[in-house]
Protein backbone atom coordinates (compact mmCIF):
# COMPACT_ATOMS: atom_id res chain seq x y z
CA UNK A 1 0.00 0.00 0.00
CA UNK A 2 2.80 2.67 0.85
CA UNK A 3 4.37 1.73 -2.10
CA UNK A 4 1.56 1.87 -4.29
CA UNK A 5 0.75 5.38 -3.13
CA UNK A 6 4.59 6.66 -2.91
CA UNK A 7 4.26 5.75 -7.38
CA UNK A 8 1.42 8.06 -7.44
CA UNK A 9 3.29 10.87 -5.72
CA UNK A 10 5.47 11.29 -9.49
CA UNK A 11 1.90 12.22 -11.16
CA UNK A 12 1.28 15.00 -8.84
CA UNK A 13 4.63 16.44 -7.81
CA UNK A 14 5.23 18.43 -11.24
CA UNK A 15 1.67 20.17 -11.07
CA UNK A 16 2.25 20.46 -7.02
CA UNK A 17 5.49 22.19 -7.55
CA UNK A 18 4.83 24.60 -9.88
CA UNK A 19 1.39 25.31 -8.06
CA UNK A 20 2.84 26.08 -4.95
CA UNK A 21 5.94 27.99 -5.89
CA UNK A 22 3.88 30.13 -8.34
CA UNK A 23 0.63 30.64 -6.58
CA UNK A 24 -0.03 29.10 -3.16
CA UNK A 25 3.39 30.65 -1.84
CA UNK A 26 3.45 33.63 -3.22
CA UNK A 27 -0.46 34.20 -1.77
CA UNK A 28 -0.03 33.18 1.78
CA UNK A 29 4.02 34.93 1.82
CA UNK A 30 2.59 37.76 0.88
CA UNK A 31 -0.09 38.22 3.94
CA UNK A 32 3.16 38.24 5.67
CA UNK A 33 4.57 40.41 4.24
CA UNK A 34 2.13 43.08 4.97
CA UNK A 35 3.69 43.32 8.37
CA UNK A 36 6.98 44.04 6.85
CA UNK A 37 8.65 47.47 5.79
CA UNK A 38 11.61 47.72 2.97
CA UNK A 39 11.43 46.60 -0.42
CA UNK A 40 13.93 43.79 -0.93
CA UNK A 41 14.16 41.15 0.91
CA UNK A 42 17.54 42.05 2.30
CA UNK A 43 16.55 45.75 3.87
CA UNK A 44 13.04 44.08 5.13
CA UNK A 45 12.18 44.62 8.71
CA UNK A 46 9.32 43.37 10.94
CA UNK A 47 6.46 46.52 11.62
CA UNK A 48 3.70 44.50 13.11
CA UNK A 49 0.52 46.22 11.65
CA UNK A 50 1.81 49.46 10.87
CA UNK A 51 0.91 48.96 7.38
CA UNK A 52 -2.54 48.59 8.00
CA UNK A 53 -2.45 51.72 10.43
CA UNK A 54 -0.98 53.72 7.95
CA UNK A 55 -3.53 52.51 4.95
CA UNK A 56 -6.31 53.42 7.19
CA UNK A 57 -4.75 56.94 9.07
CA UNK A 58 -2.84 58.47 6.60
CA UNK A 59 -4.72 61.17 5.00
CA UNK A 60 -4.27 60.85 1.86
CA UNK A 61 -3.64 57.16 1.47
CA UNK A 62 -6.64 56.26 3.69
CA UNK A 63 -9.15 58.65 1.37
CA UNK A 64 -7.49 56.89 -1.52
CA UNK A 65 -8.33 53.76 0.02
CA UNK A 66 -11.43 54.28 0.83
CA UNK A 67 -12.81 55.78 -2.09
CA UNK A 68 -11.37 52.95 -4.37
CA UNK A 69 -12.95 50.35 -2.11
CA UNK A 70 -16.13 52.17 -2.57
CA UNK A 71 -15.56 52.17 -6.29
CA UNK A 72 -15.26 48.80 -6.35
CA UNK A 73 -18.29 47.67 -4.75
CA UNK A 74 -20.12 49.86 -7.24
CA UNK A 75 -18.20 48.05 -10.26
CA UNK A 76 -18.71 44.80 -8.46
CA UNK A 77 -22.91 46.06 -8.28
CA UNK A 78 -23.26 46.97 -11.69
CA UNK A 79 -21.50 43.96 -12.98
CA UNK A 80 -24.61 42.05 -10.50
CA UNK A 81 -27.13 43.87 -11.79
CA UNK A 82 -26.52 44.60 -15.99
CA UNK A 83 -24.01 41.47 -16.82
CA UNK A 84 -25.91 38.95 -14.86
CA UNK A 85 -29.75 40.23 -15.47
CA UNK A 86 -28.91 40.58 -18.96
CA UNK A 87 -27.22 37.21 -18.92
CA UNK A 88 -29.97 35.69 -17.16
CA UNK A 89 -32.69 37.27 -19.41
CA UNK A 90 -30.60 36.20 -22.73
CA UNK A 91 -30.18 32.70 -21.16
CA UNK A 92 -33.79 31.98 -20.68
CA UNK A 93 -34.81 33.58 -23.91
CA UNK A 94 -32.32 31.67 -25.83
CA UNK A 95 -33.55 28.20 -23.52
CA UNK A 96 -37.55 28.67 -24.77
CA UNK A 97 -38.86 25.57 -26.58
CA UNK A 98 -38.30 25.94 -30.64
CA UNK A 99 -36.58 29.19 -30.06
CA UNK A 100 -34.94 29.79 -33.81
CA UNK A 101 -31.19 31.08 -34.07
CA UNK A 102 -30.68 30.26 -31.14
CA UNK A 103 -27.10 29.10 -32.29
CA UNK A 104 -26.44 32.22 -33.97
CA UNK A 105 -26.98 34.93 -30.79
CA UNK A 106 -25.33 32.86 -28.97
CA UNK A 107 -22.12 33.03 -31.14
CA UNK A 108 -22.37 36.60 -30.66
CA UNK A 109 -23.10 37.38 -27.45
CA UNK A 110 -19.86 35.20 -26.98
CA UNK A 111 -17.89 37.58 -29.35
CA UNK A 112 -16.85 40.53 -26.88
CA UNK A 113 -15.85 37.58 -24.54
CA UNK A 114 -12.68 36.48 -26.75
CA UNK A 115 -11.30 40.22 -27.10
CA UNK A 116 -8.80 41.75 -24.76
CA UNK A 117 -10.30 43.84 -22.08
CA UNK A 118 -7.30 46.60 -23.38
CA UNK A 119 -8.76 46.22 -26.53
CA UNK A 120 -12.83 46.90 -25.23
CA UNK A 121 -11.23 49.39 -23.42
CA UNK A 122 -9.36 51.78 -26.12
CA UNK A 123 -12.59 50.93 -28.55
CA UNK A 124 -14.64 52.14 -26.66
CA UNK A 125 -12.53 55.20 -25.41
CA UNK A 126 -13.12 56.19 -28.57
CA UNK A 127 -16.60 55.94 -29.31
CA UNK A 128 -16.95 57.60 -26.25
CA UNK A 129 -15.22 60.48 -27.13
CA UNK A 130 -17.49 63.36 -28.09
CA UNK A 131 -14.65 64.96 -29.82
CA UNK A 132 -14.91 61.87 -32.28
CA UNK A 133 -18.42 61.12 -31.82
CA UNK A 134 -20.11 64.29 -31.02
CA UNK A 135 -20.94 65.74 -34.31
CA UNK A 136 -22.44 62.48 -35.42
CA UNK A 137 -24.43 62.16 -32.66
CA UNK A 138 -25.98 65.51 -32.85
CA UNK A 139 -26.51 65.32 -36.46
CA UNK A 140 -29.27 62.66 -36.06
CA UNK A 141 -30.84 64.63 -33.63
CA UNK A 142 -29.18 62.98 -30.49
CA UNK A 143 -27.66 66.07 -29.69
CA UNK A 144 -28.16 65.63 -25.41
CA UNK A 145 -26.31 62.66 -25.28
CA UNK A 146 -22.80 64.09 -26.50
CA UNK A 147 -21.01 64.21 -23.38
CA UNK A 148 -17.83 63.45 -22.01
CA UNK A 149 -18.37 60.36 -20.52
CA UNK A 150 -15.12 58.94 -19.66
CA UNK A 151 -13.98 62.68 -18.41
CA UNK A 152 -17.08 63.75 -15.94
CA UNK A 153 -16.45 62.18 -12.57
CA UNK A 154 -19.86 61.70 -12.33
CA UNK A 155 -20.28 59.35 -15.42
CA UNK A 156 -16.87 57.84 -15.57
CA UNK A 157 -17.20 55.11 -13.22
CA UNK A 158 -20.61 53.90 -15.15
CA UNK A 159 -19.39 53.93 -18.13
CA UNK A 160 -16.34 52.19 -17.60
CA UNK A 161 -18.65 49.92 -15.78
CA UNK A 162 -20.94 49.29 -18.43
CA UNK A 163 -18.27 48.61 -21.27
CA UNK A 164 -17.15 45.89 -19.20
CA UNK A 165 -20.29 44.03 -18.65
CA UNK A 166 -20.64 44.65 -22.49
CA UNK A 167 -17.64 42.42 -22.75
CA UNK A 168 -18.44 39.68 -20.19
CA UNK A 169 -21.84 39.05 -20.86
CA UNK A 170 -21.29 35.93 -22.31
CA UNK A 171 -20.16 34.17 -19.71
CA UNK A 172 -22.97 34.17 -17.32
CA UNK A 173 -25.31 34.17 -20.43
CA UNK A 174 -23.65 31.04 -21.53
CA UNK A 175 -23.38 29.30 -17.98
CA UNK A 176 -27.33 30.02 -17.40
CA UNK A 177 -27.92 28.33 -21.07
CA UNK A 178 -25.98 25.35 -20.07
CA UNK A 179 -27.55 24.91 -16.53
CA UNK A 180 -31.70 25.79 -17.64
CA UNK A 181 -30.41 23.11 -20.25
CA UNK A 182 -29.89 20.61 -17.87
CA UNK A 183 -33.65 21.02 -16.86
CA UNK A 184 -35.54 17.76 -17.97
CA UNK A 185 -38.20 18.19 -20.04
CA UNK A 186 -40.74 16.19 -18.46
CA UNK A 187 -40.83 18.79 -15.82
CA UNK A 188 -41.65 21.64 -17.48
CA UNK A 189 -44.40 19.71 -19.49
CA UNK A 190 -45.55 19.21 -15.96
CA UNK A 191 -45.54 23.06 -14.73
CA UNK A 192 -47.17 23.90 -18.27
CA UNK A 193 -50.08 21.43 -17.83
CA UNK A 194 -50.70 22.31 -14.19
CA UNK A 195 -50.96 25.97 -15.48
CA UNK A 196 -47.97 27.85 -14.17
CA UNK A 197 -47.19 31.20 -16.32
CA UNK A 198 -43.49 31.32 -17.67
CA UNK A 199 -42.89 33.98 -14.36
CA UNK A 200 -44.04 31.44 -12.03
CA UNK A 201 -42.24 28.28 -13.79
CA UNK A 202 -38.89 30.53 -13.42
CA UNK A 203 -39.13 31.48 -9.88
CA UNK A 204 -40.39 28.60 -8.60
CA UNK A 205 -38.64 25.56 -10.68
CA UNK A 206 -35.89 27.01 -12.69
CA UNK A 207 -34.27 29.47 -10.35
CA UNK A 208 -34.30 27.28 -7.51
CA UNK A 209 -32.72 24.42 -9.85
CA UNK A 210 -29.98 26.25 -11.27
CA UNK A 211 -28.68 28.03 -7.83
CA UNK A 212 -25.16 26.33 -7.74
CA UNK A 213 -24.82 27.95 -11.27
CA UNK A 214 -25.62 31.83 -9.92
CA UNK A 215 -23.55 30.98 -6.57
CA UNK A 216 -20.77 30.10 -8.89
CA UNK A 217 -21.43 33.31 -11.22
CA UNK A 218 -22.19 35.82 -8.17
CA UNK A 219 -18.43 34.46 -6.83
CA UNK A 220 -16.96 34.42 -10.28
CA UNK A 221 -17.82 38.16 -10.66
CA UNK A 222 -17.07 39.13 -7.37
CA UNK A 223 -13.47 37.85 -7.25
CA UNK A 224 -12.83 39.05 -11.27
CA UNK A 225 -14.21 42.77 -9.65
CA UNK A 226 -11.92 43.21 -6.88
CA UNK A 227 -9.46 42.46 -9.38
CA UNK A 228 -10.47 44.39 -12.42
CA UNK A 229 -7.33 46.15 -13.49
CA UNK A 230 -7.12 46.45 -17.28
CA UNK A 231 -10.39 48.18 -18.03
CA UNK A 232 -9.58 50.87 -16.19
CA UNK A 233 -5.66 51.17 -17.17
CA UNK A 234 -7.20 51.24 -20.77
CA UNK A 235 -9.98 53.78 -20.54
CA UNK A 236 -8.97 55.93 -17.99
CA UNK A 237 -5.04 55.42 -16.79
CA UNK A 238 -3.64 54.01 -13.28
CA UNK A 239 -4.87 56.72 -11.44
CA UNK A 240 -8.38 56.11 -12.24
CA UNK A 241 -9.14 59.46 -13.84
CA UNK A 242 -10.91 61.90 -13.59
CA UNK A 243 -10.00 62.61 -9.99
CA UNK A 244 -10.11 59.04 -8.74
CA UNK A 245 -13.48 58.51 -9.75
CA UNK A 246 -12.73 55.18 -11.13
CA UNK A 247 -9.34 53.82 -9.03
CA UNK A 248 -10.17 50.18 -7.97
CA UNK A 249 -8.64 48.38 -5.75
CA UNK A 250 -7.05 46.64 -8.98
CA UNK A 251 -5.48 50.22 -9.56
CA UNK A 252 -4.74 51.60 -6.16
CA UNK A 253 -2.81 47.75 -5.49
CA UNK A 254 -0.43 48.57 -8.59
CA UNK A 255 0.15 52.25 -7.93
CA UNK A 256 0.89 51.63 -4.05
CA UNK A 257 2.57 47.71 -4.64
CA UNK A 258 4.12 47.46 -7.95
CA UNK A 259 4.95 50.97 -10.02
CA UNK A 260 5.04 53.41 -7.05
CA UNK A 261 3.22 56.48 -6.85
CA UNK A 262 3.99 59.38 -9.25
CA UNK A 263 6.54 61.07 -9.11
CA UNK A 264 9.00 58.96 -7.19
CA UNK A 265 7.96 55.85 -8.43
CA UNK A 266 9.42 53.72 -5.47
CA UNK A 267 6.58 50.74 -4.37
CA UNK A 268 5.69 50.59 -0.81
CA UNK A 269 5.52 46.77 -1.05
CA UNK A 270 4.39 46.59 2.78
CA UNK A 271 1.57 48.82 1.75
CA UNK A 272 0.98 46.99 -1.43
CA UNK A 273 1.00 43.56 0.02
CA UNK A 274 -1.31 45.24 3.29
CA UNK A 275 -3.54 45.96 0.74
CA UNK A 276 -3.55 42.68 -1.06
CA UNK A 277 -4.02 40.94 2.50
CA UNK A 278 -7.10 42.90 2.96
CA UNK A 279 -8.24 41.95 -0.27
CA UNK A 280 -7.40 38.42 0.29
CA UNK A 281 -9.80 38.18 3.52
CA UNK A 282 -12.68 40.11 2.56
CA UNK A 283 -12.86 37.26 -0.52
CA UNK A 284 -12.31 34.36 1.75
CA UNK A 285 -15.40 35.83 3.96
CA UNK A 286 -17.30 36.44 1.05
CA UNK A 287 -16.96 33.83 -1.19
CA UNK A 288 -16.55 30.60 1.37
CA UNK A 289 -19.91 31.58 3.08
CA UNK A 290 -21.37 32.20 -0.69
CA UNK A 291 -20.05 28.79 -2.04
CA UNK A 292 -21.45 27.06 1.27
CA UNK A 293 -24.92 28.61 0.59
CA UNK A 294 -25.34 27.88 -2.93
CA UNK A 295 -23.40 23.76 -3.54
CA UNK A 296 -25.31 22.11 -1.49
CA UNK A 297 -25.34 18.49 -1.73
CA UNK A 298 -22.50 19.68 -4.36
CA UNK A 299 -18.90 17.32 -4.70
CA UNK B 1 -46.22 27.26 -41.44
CA UNK B 2 -46.63 25.69 -37.64
CA UNK B 3 -43.23 26.60 -36.95
CA UNK B 4 -43.33 30.23 -38.11
CA UNK B 5 -46.54 30.76 -35.94
CA UNK B 6 -44.46 29.63 -32.96
CA UNK B 7 -41.50 31.58 -33.64
CA UNK B 8 -44.25 34.63 -33.90
CA UNK B 9 -44.84 34.07 -30.12
CA UNK B 10 -41.13 34.58 -29.43
CA UNK B 11 -41.18 37.99 -31.74
CA UNK B 12 -40.35 39.81 -28.31
CA UNK B 13 -37.64 37.52 -27.54
CA UNK B 14 -35.87 38.10 -30.82
CA UNK B 15 -36.00 41.67 -30.84
CA UNK B 16 -34.43 42.21 -27.42
CA UNK B 17 -32.03 39.65 -28.79
CA UNK B 18 -31.33 41.21 -32.00
CA UNK B 19 -31.40 44.49 -30.25
CA UNK B 20 -28.39 43.19 -28.15
CA UNK B 21 -26.80 41.73 -31.40
CA UNK B 22 -26.94 45.02 -32.46
CA UNK B 23 -24.75 46.52 -29.48
CA UNK B 24 -22.16 43.84 -30.02
CA UNK B 25 -21.69 44.09 -33.72
CA UNK B 26 -21.99 48.15 -34.03
CA UNK B 27 -18.70 48.53 -31.68
CA UNK B 28 -16.86 45.94 -33.96
CA UNK B 29 -18.34 47.53 -37.02
CA UNK B 30 -16.91 50.95 -36.37
CA UNK B 31 -13.13 49.25 -34.90
CA UNK B 32 -13.09 47.53 -38.40
CA UNK B 33 -14.10 50.35 -40.88
CA UNK B 34 -12.15 53.24 -39.12
CA UNK B 35 -8.95 51.60 -39.38
CA UNK B 36 -8.90 51.47 -43.19
CA UNK B 37 -9.53 55.41 -42.61
CA UNK B 38 -6.59 57.62 -42.14
CA UNK B 39 -5.55 60.34 -39.51
CA UNK B 40 -7.85 63.16 -40.45
CA UNK B 41 -10.59 61.24 -42.81
CA UNK B 42 -11.80 59.41 -39.41
CA UNK B 43 -13.25 62.37 -38.28
CA UNK B 44 -15.50 61.98 -40.98
CA UNK B 45 -18.53 60.02 -40.99
CA UNK B 46 -17.30 58.11 -37.84
CA UNK B 47 -19.91 55.36 -38.35
CA UNK B 48 -19.73 54.35 -41.94
CA UNK B 49 -17.29 53.08 -44.90
CA UNK B 50 -14.00 55.59 -45.96
CA UNK B 51 -14.89 57.33 -49.17
CA UNK B 52 -11.27 56.06 -49.96
CA UNK B 53 -10.05 52.66 -48.26
CA UNK B 54 -6.97 52.95 -46.85
CA UNK B 55 -4.96 49.85 -46.29
CA UNK B 56 -1.51 51.84 -45.69
CA UNK B 57 -2.14 51.43 -41.41
CA UNK B 58 -2.07 47.79 -41.48
CA UNK B 59 1.19 47.85 -44.03
CA UNK B 60 2.45 49.99 -41.43
CA UNK B 61 1.73 48.16 -38.24
CA UNK B 62 3.31 45.07 -39.98
CA UNK B 63 6.29 46.64 -41.45
CA UNK B 64 7.13 48.25 -38.15
CA UNK B 65 8.71 44.77 -37.63
CA UNK B 66 8.22 45.26 -33.54
CA UNK B 67 4.29 43.90 -34.06
CA UNK B 68 5.43 40.88 -35.56
CA UNK B 69 7.89 40.12 -32.46
CA UNK B 70 5.12 40.80 -29.93
CA UNK B 71 2.87 38.42 -31.74
CA UNK B 72 5.49 35.67 -31.53
CA UNK B 73 6.16 36.17 -28.38
CA UNK B 74 2.90 35.72 -27.10
CA UNK B 75 2.47 32.41 -28.96
CA UNK B 76 5.09 30.70 -27.61
CA UNK B 77 4.49 32.19 -24.26
CA UNK B 78 0.59 30.80 -24.86
CA UNK B 79 1.32 27.53 -26.38
CA UNK B 80 4.10 26.34 -24.24
CA UNK B 81 1.69 27.32 -21.14
CA UNK B 82 -1.37 25.50 -22.46
CA UNK B 83 0.82 22.38 -23.74
CA UNK B 84 2.10 22.02 -19.88
CA UNK B 85 -0.87 23.14 -18.45
CA UNK B 86 -2.72 19.81 -19.67
CA UNK B 87 0.46 17.72 -19.24
CA UNK B 88 0.90 18.14 -15.91
CA UNK B 89 -2.77 19.08 -14.92
CA UNK B 90 -3.73 15.28 -16.58
CA UNK B 91 -1.01 13.08 -14.94
CA UNK B 92 -2.18 14.83 -11.10
CA UNK B 93 -6.42 14.63 -12.31
CA UNK B 94 -5.05 10.75 -12.98
CA UNK B 95 -3.36 10.35 -9.54
CA UNK B 96 -6.54 11.97 -8.11
CA UNK B 97 -9.00 9.68 -10.15
CA UNK B 98 -7.00 6.33 -8.81
CA UNK B 99 -6.58 7.17 -4.95
CA UNK B 100 -9.44 8.21 -2.43
CA UNK B 101 -7.10 8.17 0.34
CA UNK B 102 -6.84 11.62 2.70
CA UNK B 103 -3.81 12.77 1.70
CA UNK B 104 -5.05 13.07 -1.91
CA UNK B 105 -7.90 14.16 -1.33
CA UNK B 106 -6.45 17.22 1.07
CA UNK B 107 -3.70 17.86 -1.88
CA UNK B 108 -6.70 17.70 -4.43
CA UNK B 109 -8.72 20.54 -2.60
CA UNK B 110 -5.56 22.37 -1.89
CA UNK B 111 -5.57 22.63 -5.78
CA UNK B 112 -9.21 23.52 -6.28
CA UNK B 113 -8.78 26.25 -3.74
CA UNK B 114 -7.00 27.83 -6.69
CA UNK B 115 -10.14 27.64 -8.70
CA UNK B 116 -11.53 31.11 -6.36
CA UNK B 117 -7.99 32.78 -5.23
CA UNK B 118 -7.15 35.56 -7.39
CA UNK B 119 -3.18 35.29 -8.38
CA UNK B 120 -2.83 38.83 -9.12
CA UNK B 121 -2.94 39.67 -5.44
CA UNK B 122 -0.01 37.49 -4.79
CA UNK B 123 1.82 39.86 -7.56
CA UNK B 124 4.34 41.53 -5.28
CA UNK B 125 5.76 38.04 -3.86
CA UNK B 126 5.73 36.74 -7.27
CA UNK B 127 7.79 39.78 -9.19
CA UNK B 128 10.29 38.95 -6.33
CA UNK B 129 10.29 35.08 -6.96
CA UNK B 130 10.71 36.04 -10.84
CA UNK B 131 13.48 38.52 -9.72
CA UNK B 132 15.72 36.04 -8.11
CA UNK B 133 14.83 32.72 -10.90
CA UNK B 134 16.94 36.11 -13.30
CA UNK B 135 13.54 35.60 -15.62
CA UNK B 136 12.32 39.28 -15.29
CA UNK B 137 12.59 41.32 -18.57
CA UNK B 138 11.96 37.97 -20.62
CA UNK B 139 9.15 35.89 -21.69
CA UNK B 140 10.09 32.93 -20.16
CA UNK B 141 8.81 34.92 -17.19
CA UNK B 142 5.37 34.35 -18.05
CA UNK B 143 4.52 30.41 -18.36
CA UNK B 144 5.18 29.54 -14.68
CA UNK B 145 2.74 32.03 -13.77
CA UNK B 146 0.06 30.68 -16.38
CA UNK B 147 0.91 27.14 -15.88
CA UNK B 148 -0.27 27.45 -12.23
CA UNK B 149 -3.26 29.58 -13.21
CA UNK B 150 -4.59 27.29 -15.37
CA UNK B 151 -3.75 24.08 -12.75
CA UNK B 152 -6.93 24.40 -10.98
CA UNK B 153 -9.49 24.44 -13.27
CA UNK B 154 -7.49 21.70 -15.74
CA UNK B 155 -7.16 19.59 -13.17
CA UNK B 156 -11.11 19.71 -11.66
CA UNK B 157 -12.34 19.01 -15.37
CA UNK B 158 -9.85 16.15 -15.97
CA UNK B 159 -10.47 14.62 -12.49
CA UNK B 160 -14.19 14.38 -12.82
CA UNK B 161 -13.94 13.67 -16.34
CA UNK B 162 -11.39 10.48 -15.81
CA UNK B 163 -13.77 9.22 -12.68
CA UNK B 164 -16.54 8.83 -14.87
CA UNK B 165 -14.21 6.79 -17.17
CA UNK B 166 -15.29 3.01 -17.08
CA UNK B 167 -12.87 1.18 -14.28
CA UNK B 168 -12.95 -1.80 -16.65
CA UNK B 169 -10.36 -0.51 -19.37
CA UNK B 170 -7.66 -0.23 -16.76
CA UNK B 171 -8.58 -3.05 -14.80
CA UNK B 172 -8.16 -5.50 -17.49
CA UNK B 173 -4.94 -3.44 -18.60
CA UNK B 174 -3.42 -3.64 -14.80
CA UNK B 175 -4.07 -7.56 -15.02
CA UNK B 176 -2.07 -7.49 -18.31
CA UNK B 177 0.57 -6.45 -16.59
CA UNK B 178 0.63 -3.08 -17.89
CA UNK B 179 2.34 -0.62 -15.54
CA UNK B 180 0.24 2.68 -14.62
CA UNK B 181 2.31 5.17 -17.18
CA UNK B 182 1.85 2.67 -19.33
CA UNK B 183 -1.99 3.04 -18.70
CA UNK B 184 -2.18 6.78 -18.68
CA UNK B 185 -0.19 7.24 -21.66
CA UNK B 186 -2.11 4.43 -23.84
CA UNK B 187 -5.62 4.56 -22.49
CA UNK B 188 -6.29 7.35 -19.97
CA UNK B 189 -4.63 10.09 -22.66
CA UNK B 190 -6.75 8.98 -26.02
CA UNK B 191 -9.65 8.99 -23.84
CA UNK B 192 -9.87 12.69 -22.83
CA UNK B 193 -9.02 13.73 -25.56
CA UNK B 194 -12.03 16.03 -25.63
CA UNK B 195 -11.50 16.98 -21.67
CA UNK B 196 -8.08 18.20 -22.74
CA UNK B 197 -10.30 20.24 -25.43
CA UNK B 198 -12.24 22.04 -23.05
CA UNK B 199 -9.09 23.17 -20.53
CA UNK B 200 -7.09 24.39 -23.64
CA UNK B 201 -10.09 26.46 -24.71
CA UNK B 202 -10.88 27.24 -20.80
CA UNK B 203 -7.43 28.63 -20.55
CA UNK B 204 -6.49 30.08 -23.87
CA UNK B 205 -8.60 33.28 -23.46
CA UNK B 206 -7.05 34.41 -20.14
CA UNK B 207 -3.23 33.41 -21.03
CA UNK B 208 -3.83 35.23 -24.65
CA UNK B 209 -5.17 37.93 -23.01
CA UNK B 210 -3.26 38.84 -20.25
CA UNK B 211 -1.99 42.23 -19.72
CA UNK B 212 -1.09 42.41 -16.14
CA UNK B 213 2.04 40.04 -15.56
CA UNK B 214 3.62 41.29 -18.83
CA UNK B 215 3.13 44.68 -17.63
CA UNK B 216 4.68 44.58 -14.57
CA UNK B 217 7.32 41.33 -15.60
CA UNK B 218 8.32 43.06 -18.77
CA UNK B 219 10.27 46.52 -19.75
CA UNK B 220 12.12 45.18 -22.76
CA UNK B 221 10.84 46.18 -25.99
CA UNK B 222 12.12 42.87 -27.74
CA UNK B 223 10.55 40.67 -24.83
CA UNK B 224 6.83 42.41 -24.66
CA UNK B 225 3.78 40.43 -25.36
CA UNK B 226 0.81 41.10 -28.01
CA UNK B 227 -0.99 43.43 -25.48
CA UNK B 228 1.74 44.71 -23.99
CA UNK B 229 2.83 45.83 -27.53
CA UNK B 230 -0.75 47.23 -27.93
CA UNK B 231 -0.08 49.82 -25.33
CA UNK B 232 3.26 50.69 -26.46
CA UNK B 233 2.05 51.21 -30.07
CA UNK B 234 -1.04 53.04 -28.44
CA UNK B 235 1.09 55.48 -27.17
CA UNK B 236 3.06 55.98 -29.94
CA UNK B 237 0.35 56.48 -32.51
CA UNK B 238 -2.03 58.28 -30.31
CA UNK B 239 -2.19 61.25 -32.77
CA UNK B 240 -3.34 58.71 -35.41
CA UNK B 241 -6.52 56.66 -34.32
CA UNK B 242 -6.75 54.86 -37.76
CA UNK B 243 -3.52 52.89 -36.92
CA UNK B 244 -4.20 52.33 -33.20
CA UNK B 245 -7.68 50.67 -34.75
CA UNK B 246 -5.70 48.54 -37.27
CA UNK B 247 -3.87 47.59 -34.36
CA UNK B 248 -6.74 46.80 -32.37
CA UNK B 249 -8.10 44.88 -35.13
CA UNK B 250 -4.86 42.69 -35.77
CA UNK B 251 -4.46 42.01 -32.03
CA UNK B 252 -8.06 40.69 -32.09
CA UNK B 253 -8.15 38.94 -35.17
CA UNK B 254 -6.13 35.60 -33.97
CA UNK B 255 -8.58 34.48 -31.08
CA UNK B 256 -11.82 35.71 -32.44
CA UNK B 257 -11.17 33.71 -35.73
CA UNK B 258 -10.43 30.94 -33.78
CA UNK B 259 -13.66 31.30 -32.05
CA UNK B 260 -15.37 31.77 -34.91
CA UNK B 261 -14.17 28.57 -36.53
CA UNK B 262 -15.30 26.39 -33.54
CA UNK B 263 -17.66 28.92 -31.39
CA UNK B 264 -19.26 25.45 -30.28
CA UNK B 265 -16.32 24.15 -28.33
CA UNK B 266 -15.29 26.96 -27.42
CA UNK B 267 -18.94 27.84 -24.98
CA UNK B 268 -18.04 24.30 -23.77
CA UNK B 269 -15.13 24.32 -22.73
CA UNK B 270 -15.48 28.07 -21.09
CA UNK B 271 -18.60 26.64 -19.13
CA UNK B 272 -16.92 23.03 -18.14
CA UNK B 273 -15.56 24.44 -15.14
CA UNK B 274 -18.39 25.52 -13.69
CA UNK B 275 -21.13 23.22 -14.57
CA UNK B 276 -21.60 19.96 -13.54
CA UNK B 277 -22.08 17.05 -16.32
Amino acid sequence: MKKNNLQWVWYIIPALLIYTLFMAFPLLDSLRLSLFTGNTPKTRSFVGFENFVRLFSDPTISTRYWGAFKNTWIFFFIHMVVQNGLGILFAILLTQKDMKGRHAYQTIIFIPTTFAVLITGYLWKLILNPVWSGDFVTSIGLGFLKHPYLGDTKTALVSVSLVSCWQWLGIPTMMFVAALRNISEDLLEACELEGANKWQTFQRVKLPLIKPVVGIIAVLTFVNNFNAFDIVFAMENVNGAPEYSTDLIGTLFYRYGIAGQHPIGIPDVGLGAAIATITFLLLLTVVVPTLIKTQEGGY
Amino acid sequence: MASLTRQKRHLGSHLILIIWTLVVLFPIWTLVINSFKTRLTIYENPFWIPKVWNFSNYATVLRDGDFITYFKNTFIVVVLSLVLVSFFASLAAYAFARNKHGSFILLYYFFIAGLMLPIKIASIRILEIVRTLGLLNTIWSLPPIYIAMGLPVGIFILTTFIRELPAALSEAAHIDGASSWQIYSQIILPLIRSALASVTIYNLIPFWNDLWFPLIFINNDRQKTLLLGVTRLFGQYQTDWSKVLAVLTLAAVPVLGLYLAMSTQFIKGVTAGSVKG
